[in-house]
């Protein structure tokens, strides 16, 4: 498979392209200083999304602890970046969050994995508590009082360092599900006895998609914790971990299309609600329970956009015979 | 997938199109911004808070508004969530453009506003957040747009200081201190600094723990007048408890930790005597000649007795009121300089000057519980 086919220079492109639109949109003033808060939180809740379809929607394993992961990323940069206020602490805060979340996934994920549906769903939401927890009454995280006055990071516009980030781990990740070690997780959702008899190790390919998922919810979090300022424990509880689930069922599990598009639709949505106050989340929950009702699967199900199925539908409406499109079984 | 970064752009531009022909500046309102608790877990604080804002609101532009300009609220949920609160501060302080903002209750909530307003040079005032780094950043700096109406935590440490030195002619005191948490830890400094008289004893116990006796047995036998008790509810009603029942009868001072009516609940009612906490509002005490007349006007308005978010929320609005006053100025940067130097605003929760750190310097209402009822309430002046 060569990297530079078509499909792939269209997804640069499309990037490219959402990049400099972004740009010009907040130059001239049309995203103001409120949507680009908006634009960032959305940014780290696709992040996010994207890092719980894989735990979900690839693997099948129902997750609920999210937001701890989140919670090791956002105290390791507040942290970190507390302490040394400089593009080296910023980095070392990412690192350390992405370290120490694979370390307590894996430590968890081992013997949690061997558990099935409802089972691991508590498992995992007791992790989830047990850090939160844990942060509370450690020192170094300042308890419940949380960390406040993290520096905000000025180096570049902290939505440009936001969209490289989801780009980052979208890119990671879908290579992963593309990949072989992907294939076999996919086939673990799919029937996991059929996929032990094919002698696949499907604790292996469990484990390594929870722990892939928590490193990027951690990233999510460091990203969160320098672009806010104030982290405090309550900012991760169960609630959290729920909202992330939210974004993924609303778009189709399993869809990464779906979980921008979910991700991208309830970020709109929640901020053009800031106006009508106490009806906020009446509002808000109707719209969930009208798209569940109309739309069991999510807004996308299980469909995804791609640019090498755009091309074979163009092929096959110019009907032009024996010429597939480069990409369209390959990706 | 990229493909939503377009879409996102696409409905980003239909918003801005949709919302902007909607906020043109009014120049014959002034409009202040409340960013509040009004569903989540605190929501009772959040909403306490904006029932005072609304009263005052409907006062001032009853008796004519702000030279002549009608005061506009624009409130918006902030969720109890510190995200939100930040996000809420920023709406409202870019897109509405507000004079000034309300809010939020809790001090988690205000210090994630904080990057927000200080971006947008627009002054905001908290009811409730006590915290003492609220108003302060990490190294000691004031925050410059920040504002309370409420007393900081470390300040009611000198207040029940005083309280014990000339109301109840303590000498002695004994303190039992809570070494795990900020809150206490600052109290317990701030009365030490302030207290004149002699600290036979200081013992410690931590968030959580539900046994005393070792602590108070320690202590039984020594020769005190006091017990000061800073911290929470939760350990304080079983603190209480224990001691009334070992027979320990002196005073117990603690801070507004102990508002709460869990605390009568663990200590059982009829040991909750002698007991003086510090609160922002009493109903018992009139902290300045305004204080009944908003009692009455709240019971009117609510049929229910004012709590001190009430209060606080309602003073909030009128110090905005006197500041724009003061600067003769609707601008948000010259309310801000205004505020600083407020002097001896009369509100309902007591008299008040802001300070150097943007704290107010007022009374502070010592409530006294006698068979766990609010018995008396005595005002003590800084």
């Amino acid at each position: 498979m060569k990297i530079f086919n078509r499909n792939n220079f269209c997804w640069l492109g499309l990037i490219a392209f959402s990049f400099i639109l972004l740009s010009v949109l907040i130059n001239i003033g049309v995203i103001d200083t409120f949507y680009e808060m908006t634009l960032v939180s959305i940014g780290i809740n696709i992040i996010l999304g994207v890092g719980l379809n894989l735990i979900l929607g690839v693997s099948g394993q129902f997750s609920l602890g999210h937001a701890g992961f989140m919670a090791i990323g956002a105290y390791s940069m507040g942290i970190s970046y507390l302490k040394y206020p400089t593009m080296a602490g910023f980095a070392l805060g990412i690192v350390i969050g992405l370290i120490l979340s694979g370390i307590v996934a894996l430590l968890v994920g081992i013997p949690t994995l061997r558990l099935k549906g409802d089972y691991l769903a508590i498992a995992t939401l007791g992790v989830a508590e047990i850090i939160r927890v844990l942060i509370i009454n450690m020192k170094i995280t300042n308890g419940a009082a949380g960390l406040s006055g993290v520096p905000l990071f000025d180096a570049i516009p902290m939505w440009q360092l936001v969209f490289i980030f989801v780009v980052i781990t979208t890119v990671i990740i879908l290579n992963y599900v593309k990949s072989s070690d992907g294939r076999a997780t996919l086939s673990i959702r799919e029937d996991e006895i059929a996929a032990e008899s094919m002698g696949i190790n499907t604790t292996k390919y469990k484990v390594l998609a929870f722990v892939i998922g928590a490193m990027t919810a951690s990233i999510a979090g460091a990203l969160y914790a320098s672009y806010y300022g104030t982290i405090v424990p309550t900012n991760f509880n169960f609630m959290k971990s729920v909202d992330i689930l939210i974004i993924v069922v609303f778009g189709g599990i399993g869809s990464f299309t779906g979980t921008f598009l979910a991700a991208v639709v309830l970020g709109i949505l929640n901020t053009v609600l800031q106006d009508i106050g106490d009806l906020r989340m009446v509002v808000y929950s109707l719209a969930l329970i009208i798209i569940m009702i109309f739309k069991p699967s999510g807004l996308l199900g299980t469909k995804e956009f791609t640019f090498s199925a755009l091309f074979h539908k163009k092929n096959r409406l110019s009907k032009k015979k024996g010429d597939p499109a480069d990409g369209s079984i390959k990706h | 997938m990229k493909n939503t970064f377009f879409m996102l752009a696409a409905s980003m531009l239909l918003l801005t199109a949709c919302s902007s022909s909607g906020s043109s500046k009014d120049a014959d309102t002034i409009k202040i911004g409340g960013d509040f608790e009004l569903s989540g877990n605190v929501a009772a604080y959040g909403s306490a808070e904006l029932n005072g804002v609304k009263l005052a609101i409907k006062e001032i532009n009853a008796d004519g508004g702000i030279d002549g300009k009608k005061i506009e609220l624009v409130s918006k949920d902030n969720k109890s969530d510190t995200t939100e609160a930040a996000s809420v501060a920023t709406n409202l302080a870019t897109k509405e453009d507000v004079v000034a903002i309300v809010g939020p209750a809790t001090s988690g909530a205000v210090k994630a506003a904080i990057p927000a307003v200080t971006r947008a040079k627009v002054p905001l005032i908290t009811p409730s957040g006590t915290d003492d780094s609220v108003t302060l950043d990490s190294s000691g700096k004031v925050q410059e747009y920040v504002f309370r109406t409420c007393y900081q935590d470390s300040f009611q440490g000198i207040t029940l200081a005083n309280f014990a030195t000339d109301k109840l002619n303590a000498k002695k005191v004994v303190i039992i201190g809570d070494n795990s948490s900020d809150y206490a830890k600052g109290l317990t400094k701030a009365f030490k600094k302030q207290f004149k008289g002699d600290i036979v004893d200081e013992v410690n116990f931590t968030s959580g723990d539900t046994d005393f006796q070792a602590i108070l047995t320690k202590i039984k036998d020594k020769d005190f007048d006091v017990i000061y008790l800073p911290g929470y509810y939760n350990e304080a009603g079983l603190i209480i408890k224990q001691a009334r029942e070992m027979g320990i009868t002196q005073p117990i001072l603690g801070a507004d930790g102990f508002g709460d009516s869990e605390l009568i609940k663990l200590a059982g009612a009829e040991n909750v005597n002698d007991v003086y906490y510090t609160g922002h509002f009493s109903t018992k005490a009139d902290a300045t000649d305004k204080t009944k007349d908003f009692i009455s006007a709240y019971k009117k308005e609510y049929d229910a007795e004012p709590s001190a978010f009430n209060a606080l929320g309602y003073d909030s609005i009128y110090l905005i009121k006197q500041a724009i006053k003061d600067a003769d100025s609707t601008d948000p940067e010259k309310i801000k300089d205004a505020l600083e130097k407020v002097k001896d605003f009369e509100g309902v929760t007591g008299t008040m000057s802001i300070d150097k750190d943007h704290n107010p310097e007022k009374a502070a209402v010592v409530i006294q519980l006698t068979n766990g009822e609010e018995s008396n309430a005595t005002i003590i002046n800084p």
